[in-house]
């Protein structure tokens, strides 16, 4: 579903050209739940967005669904397979956009028909339910905003959802019902998610497998049974996993 | 529709959950004015500029004499039951010609409010979300206008063009836009990063969408705002351009060349300088008060409890 | 059991609204000792407008009304600003969530940890400088020097938490109020500055208020838990004994944690119950 070989990204030009990714490969079979965790400036989200056309300033190779993709350009077919989800559901919805106004353009530019009756498939299918349609953003909780940031992503029918930290700004209990709202839905049309995260615990409740992250480089990939049992080859995924385990007095 | 419904229609306006389309958007619209009328000052302002309104629209009825007749035997006669602000030195009557000058006044405001925030706007959102060269081009074309003090350039304009009231309106909107210019991009240029513009070309907008339903929409709140509080200064300028005799040209009873033409006689007979100049103040002042008002309501990042 | 250093009973914070008068702190009532005490919530449950309004931070229209808030035996509800403002720095600190956001981003390290120590302790500059120079060294600050010298742009955020936390100590506060002192933090960086701070309010016999989400962390860190809820306490609990809370709100958030070492196919998620607004808690 996608592949990623050899992925630089920079930022700004030389001399004072900084590499926030530095040679990441990985692969992420269809259907299959693939986590990205690292600490701040560890160059997890900055993948995601290379990915979705984001950023320009990458070289390697990017395929998505077999179709590689070049620079910031995407195609309408390319919108079709991939949707992100972002961290801060404050700041990604537009704050004089209804969610009526946010989930129809979005049908729209997806060029679907029909758009009110899928609106309320959607908020259905996210839980929000059609009174949630005419409120604008103010008017809702953050567990409730991301559930219209996921419906918007869901609106273009697609195959790949990137998840950027869809969880790290909510209440633990809200956290929850995203997370169980994400497996549904991936259950239900079966999605591909890579995500990202800087808590253990949460990708290795949604992954499989997953990348371990350090200045930019993968340090490695393994499997979420490996990363329960403390296994990990590097001493610096070791050290993460223990520190993420909580505090002790020391 | 709000008639089935089991609630006042304060409480339909205010619900925090909106049934339908008209409901979300007259429910804003009423949280807005909520917000502005609990700003005494603001409500002042918008009173007077009601009232202004009115007085245009009615002047032939409102004001008690001709503008335009003459007296010459009645000149320069102080306030009285018969001239309320007294008469002028071609002996008309001050009280109509202020009545009569606020649709001047009104037009000049009017077109200048248009003109010149839409060509901000146009500019420094193009600018900032383009950016590159195209906004190297534009913010210097912007700088050069900058760099003129407004009145001096607006009085060349005015000077090239003949000396009208439809060259003094152009030569404003022209020399005003620049600061609505700078503000729209530097408005454009943190919205341009946020994750909801990320969002939306993730759908597959294009950059024209992206800048007029995305942008647009967030930059134009800030303006109306700014608009509101540097309408004091067009009026002013509008006033110094009629004082100086580029802008609205005699008999008309525009309220700057009215200061102007009582200039001669200010000492001895002060009620005709004093008088346009008071109508001068109070509809600057209430636009001013509006314009506080308005960023209590229109603010986006004001946030409201 | 000697007195308490600070003793809070039937604090309320409410700010009125356009609905009507919103309550945030809903009469909340703790002691505290030389101890580690978590205050324990989710968004909007009031915990840390607590922190705020024992510091006299509640702006108006905000209200903050007590039936006693003393420390030290003295009632310093609603002091008037210039006699708080003493109190606030030289016997009570707080350490916030982002050091970005606290630090004054013209001033050097150094020139703001002088400063405050010299506002609350006076004294000669050298002799502030001194302590400065002390404090820095006790949070583990390797090159203590370097950093007075530095801008607060310059230093990372771990780096940034801990110079905060050498501020707030200078002046020996009684109290310490550390707002989710962790949260902007990596986990890796985390550890450290929470080891810092326990070692400070050890040496010196402080009181810490230790606000947070994050329910296991408080439990491994502090001594006592208050867990709130709508802007009341529905649970006090040693915090070993955090695992065997009994508040049906304690219990789901501790349930909807995910779990490396107890992997689950769903989250069991919380169900809000009315009643959880209004009971009086256990044990009190």
């Amino acid at each position: 579903m996608l592949n990623v070989e050899n992925l630089d990204v920079w930022f700004g030009h030389d001399p004072d050209r900084v590499a926030a990714v530095t040679s990441a490969a990985f692969s992420v079979a269809p259907g299959e739940s693939f986590g990205l965790v690292g600490e701040s400036g560890s160059g997890k989200s900055t993948i995601l967005r290379a990915i979705a056309g984001l950023i320009d300033s990458w070289s390697g190779r990017i395929e998505v669904a077999g179709k590689p993709v070049a620079g910031s350009r995407r195609d309408r077919a390319f919108y079709k397979t991939v949707q992100m989800v972002f961290q801060d559901p404050y700041a990604s919805l537009h704050p004089r956009h209804s969610v009526d106004a946010v989930l129809s353009e979005t049908l729209r530019l997806q060029g679907m028909g029909d758009i009110d009756r899928r609106i309320t498939r959607l908020l259905d299918d996210v839980g929000l339910g059609r009174g949630f349609r005419f409120r604008y953003p103010h008017q809702l909780s953050g567990g409730q905003r991301q559930r219209v940031a996921i419906a918007r992503a869901l609106a273009a029918e697609p195959r790949l959802l990137l998840l950027d930290e869809p969880t790290s700004a909510l209440d633990v209990s809200v956290q929850a019902e995203i997370l169980n709202l994400l497996a549904d839905l991936r259950a239900e049309h079966g999605l591909t998610y890579v995500m990202v995260s800087h808590d253990l615990a949460v990708i290795g409740h949604m992954c499989e497998r997953l990348a371990v992250m350090q200045q930019g480089r993968i340090l490695e990939i393994m499997s979420a049974d490996a990363l329960r049992r403390g296994a990990g080859d590097d001493p610096y995924t070791r050290r993460l996993i223990a520190a993420s385990a909580g505090y002790s007095r020391a | 529709m709000n008639q089935t419904l089991p609630q006042s229609r304060r409480e339909w306006l205010l619900s925090d959950a909106p049934q339908t389309r008209r409901q979300a958007r007259l429910g804003a619209i009423y949280q807005g004015w909520l917000t502005f009328r609990s700003n005494k000052l603001a409500m002042l302002g918008l009173i007077v500029l009601v009232l202004l309104i009115g007085m245009a629209i009615l002047a032939p009825w409102l004001s008690p004499q001709s503008p335009f007749s003459q007296n010459l035997a009645g000149r320069l006669q102080p306030p009285s039951a018969a001239h309320w602000l007294g008469t002028d030195h071609l002996g008309r009557d001050i009280l109509s010609r202020l009545i009569h000058g606020s649709r001047i006044t009104l037009f000049i405001v009017g077109t200048v409010a248009l003109i010149a925030p839409v060509i901000g706007l146009f500019i420094g959102t193009v600018a900032g979300f383009a950016g590159g060269w195209v906004d190297q081009v534009l913010m210097r074309i912007t700088d050069i206008f900058l760099a003129f003090p407004k009145l001096i350039l607006a009085l060349a304009f005015v000077a090239a063009l003949g000396p009208s009231i439809g060259n003094a309106v152009l030569a404003l909107a022209l020399t005003a836009w620049p600061p609505y210019a700078r503000l729209a991009r530097a408005e454009t240029l943190t919205i341009r990063n946020a994750d909801y513009i990320a969002a939306a070309r993730l759908q597959g907008a294009g950059p024209m969408r992206l800048l007029i339903r995305h942008i647009w929409p967030l930059c134009i709140s800030s303006l109306i705002v700014r608009v509101a509080l540097d309408m004091a200064g067009i009026i002013l300028s509008a006033a110094g351009l009629g004082f100086l005799g580029l802008g609205a040209q005699p008999p008309m009873p525009e309220w700057g060349a009215m200061i102007s033409d009582g200039r001669t006689y200010i000492l001895d007979f002060w009620w005709v300088a004093a008088m346009p100049g008071i109508a001068i103040f109070i509809v600057s002042m209430a636009f001013n008060l509006l314009g506080d008002g308005l960023r209590d309501v229109l603010d986006p990042k004001g946030g409201r409890q | 059991m000697s007195p308490p250093l600070l003793s809070i009973r039937d604090l309320r914070v409410s700010f009125p609204t356009r609905q009507g008068i919103f309550e945030a702190v809903r009469g909340v009532s703790f002691d505290l000792g030389r101890e580690r005490l978590g205050v324990v919530g989710e968004s909007g449950s009031g915990k840390s407008m607590t922190g705020r309004a024992i510091l006299g931070l509640v702006r108006p229209p905000g209200r903050v009304t007590a039936e006693r808030m003393q420390l030290d035996g003295q009632s310093i509800l609603n002091l008037p600003e210039r006699r708080m403002r003493k109190i606030r720095g030289s016997r009570i600190s707080m350490v916030m969530q982002d050091p970005k956001f606290s630090l004054n981003p013209v001033m050097t390290v150094g020139a703001q940890i002088i400063e405050a120590y010299r506002l609350h302790a006076g004294g000669a500059k050298a002799e502030a400088r001194r302590k400065a120079l002390e404090m820095l060294q006790a949070v583990q600050i390797r090159d203590p020097e370097r950093v007075m010298g530095a801008y607060p742009h310059q230093v990372s955020g771990g780096m940034g938490q801990r110079i905060m936390i050498a501020m707030m100590l200078a002046p020996d506060p009684q109290i310490l109020i550390a707002d989710e002192p962790t949260s902007a933090l990596d986990v890796s960086v985390r550890t450290e500055v929470l080891n810092i701070m326990d070692r400070l309010v050890r040496d010196r016999g402080m009181g810490l208020i230790f606000i947070s989400h994050d329910l296991n962390l408080v439990a491994q860190f502090c001594d006592r838990v208050l867990i709130m809820y709508a802007g009341r306490i529905v649970e006090t609990l040693p915090a070993q004994d955090l695992h065997r809370a009994r508040h049906p709100y304690t219990q789901g958030l501790l349930n909807s944690l995910p779990r490396l070492d107890a992997p689950v196919a769903r989250l069991p998620v919380l169900h809000r119950q009315d009643s959880w607004r209004d009971d009086l808690p256990e044990g009190l």
